[in-house]
């Protein structure tokens, strides 16, 4: 059950990950990177690792990806000057993928053929999230801690490089607004006729 | 899952079983939907003293089948310049997800599809795709109104699942689990228990009901933060170009994540199938029964937050989308924030407090054997 199960979300990985690359459409690309995404979310389901699972549900699809899909929707690509560079590219590109291709060959010989140990999703612990809990706060700490700070410098980065003060912008001042009093704004002017006020 | 997998004769008599647990959801799920839809525009039209809808069937009760009718014999247009697989993807994609999250949910005790370890953080995970079908709907249309209203729903829908994922957290720090029936087993007996209403917490946690309430309503783009399809502006939003069945399904769609929103918070804060006030000698009753009138109490509680979602539909005007990022980002966020703090420090130091008690007592005992 869980072999078919695998060979079929690995089908999918694989061919939703061959169309990022070969779809001609932006947009469509990254459509097929989020069904790539969650189909690994089900492979990571498959080996007991649940809570990853959806942390890259969470993360990946549910926030990295829709901005990946924002940003290309907004963007006005033209295919024929991206496609312009490919014959440059060629080598280097190949050089790479044979790279990666062979790393993966290695892990899954070592995995198959190296003793084999079997792997446990959540050592330790009744759930994955327990197990994960358990390492991430005690032996990692410092670790965990450093890259939630590297994040948090990143994120302050961002913002410091995207904000412009821009003086001439009328803003709505919310505690003005609903601070304001009837005497500040009504006023009440007897008019004699035949005068102006 | 192994359970499931193994009971009734095998794989395929388990995939079986499955299958019918999963339609037998599904149906009822729809027909309570048909029903909630019009009890929604009733509602509505109690507010502004009107009917309603009460020409089809008793008092109009057949009316949402009425609507399905016309709208599955309509016929479908696609828009000339449409990217025509996307298009017709979307409403599908809004309406499988909508439902996929009622996987994990425990209508009464032991009544659940998939009794996962991580079902809260897969609900939140759910809820957070939704706006892919609103994003491409908005994109496919090949037209303004409906870009904008995508791009609106794709803002507004990530700004305001941050609050939820810390209303979440606090909840799952005073559970200490991410399964939804130990969520909804730590409120048992009685409404004092419910998370909403425990006696130290409430402080903390009634306000974060209203926080999850109200960016569940934005979440669900329901009034009073529908701007992805407001008409005022955008004349229907990312809906504009969509007709007869596709635009029936999105509309399915939203309702169907609009009862899930509800149900999750019956299930966070309301105390899910428990009664408000546990009655005595219940426990001798058979278990079916049980089960019958958990679900019975837990489909109340979720119409009740329909109830309410309704109301605010009816009486509260549109937020304009300044305001609507200025609520979600300098106020919910923060305040959840602080919130996820308090809650994570009570819970640190009473279970701190109780260990103290435990090793006190222990080496109280120990003395007394002479150790």
């Amino acid at each position: 059950m869980a072999l078919i199960a695998f060979y079929i979300l690995s089908t999918i990985v694989v061919l939703s990950a061959l169309f990022v690359v070969a779809a001609r459409n932006p947009v469509h690309s990254v459509l097929w990177l989020i069904l790539a995404f969650f189909t690994s979310a089900g492979l990571l389901v498959l080996i007991g690792a649940e809570f990853l699972a959806m942390l890259l549900v969470v993360v990946y699809v549910g926030a990295v990806a829709v901005l990946f899909l924002f940003v290309v929707m907004m963007l006005d690509i033209d295919f024929t000057e991206l496609k312009q560079g490919f014959q440059n590219y060629l080598v280097v590109g190949v050089l790479v993928a044979l790279a990666l291709l062979a790393e993966i060959g290695i892990v899954a010989a070592a995995a198959t053929f190296g003793g084999g140990a079997q792997f446990n999703a959540s050592p330790g612990a009744a759930t994955n999230a327990e197990a994960l809990s358990q390492v991430l706060y005690t032996d990692y700490l410092l670790l965990f801690q450093m890259s939630g700070i590297v994040l948090l410098v990143a994120m302050m980065g961002a913002i410091v490089l995207t904000l412009r003060s821009r003086p001439s912008v009328k803003r709505q001042n919310i505690a003005e607004q609903t601070g304001r009093k009837r005497k500040d704004a009504v006023e009440l002017k007897d008019v004699r006729p035949g005068q102006g006020i | 899952m192994e359970n499931l997998f193994t009971w009734g004769g095998g794989m395929w008599g388990g995939i079986g079983l499955a299958v019918l647990q999963i339609l037998a959801l599904v149906v009822i799920l729809l027909v309570c939907i048909a029903f909630l839809l019009l009890f929604d525009r009733k509602v509505w039209a109690a507010v502004q003293l009107r009917k309603g809808p009460n020409v089809v069937g008793p008092f109009g009760l057949l009316q949402s089948f009425a609507d399905l009718i016309k709208f599955v014999l309509k016929e479908v247009i696609i828009p000339a310049g449409a990217n025509k697989t996307v298009f017709l993807l979307a409403p599908v994609i809004t309406l499988t997800l909508a439902l996929v999250g009622w996987a994990v949910i425990p209508v009464a005790p032991g009544w659940v599809i998939a009794n996962l370890n991580v079902g809260v953080l897969y609900l939140f995970a759910i809820s957070s795709l939704g706006v892919y079908g609103i994003i491409m709907g908005g994109w496919a249309s090949n037209s303004k109104y409906p870009f904008l209203g995508g791009l609106r729903s794709a803002a507004q829908m990530v700004s305001y699942e941050v609050s939820i994922g810390f209303v979440i957290v606090s909840v799952l720090l005073l559970v200490g689990s991410l399964n939804l029936s130990d969520v909804v087993n730590n409120q048992a007996g009685g409404i004092w228990k419910w998370h909403a209403f425990a006696f130290p917490t409430i402080f903390v946690m009634f306000p974060m009901f209203v926080i999850f309430f109200i960016s569940a309503l934005a979440e669900t783009n329901r009034p009073p933060f529908d701007l992805p399809e407001a008409e005022s502006e955008l004349v229907a939003g990312y809906q504009v170009e969509y007709s007869s069945s596709p635009y029936l399904m999105f509309m399915i769609g939203e309702y169907v994540s609009i009862v899930l929103m509800c149900a999750m918070l019956t299930l966070l804060f309301f105390g899910g199938w428990h009664m408000p006030v546990p009655i005595p000698g219940v426990e001798g009753l058979p278990e079916w029964l049980l089960s019958l009138g958990g679900l019975l109490v837990f489909m109340v509680k979720t119409a009740f937050f329909f109830f309410l979602f309704a109301m605010v539909k009816a009486i509260v005007p549109r937020y304009r989308y300044d305001q609507l990022m200025r609520l979600g980002w300098k106020i919910f966020l923060p305040t959840s924030l602080v919130a996820v703090v308090i809650v994570a420090a009570y819970v640190t130091f009473t279970k701190a407090r109780a260990a103290g008690r435990e090793h006190r007592i222990r080496t109280r005992l120990d003395a007394l054997q002479g150790r």
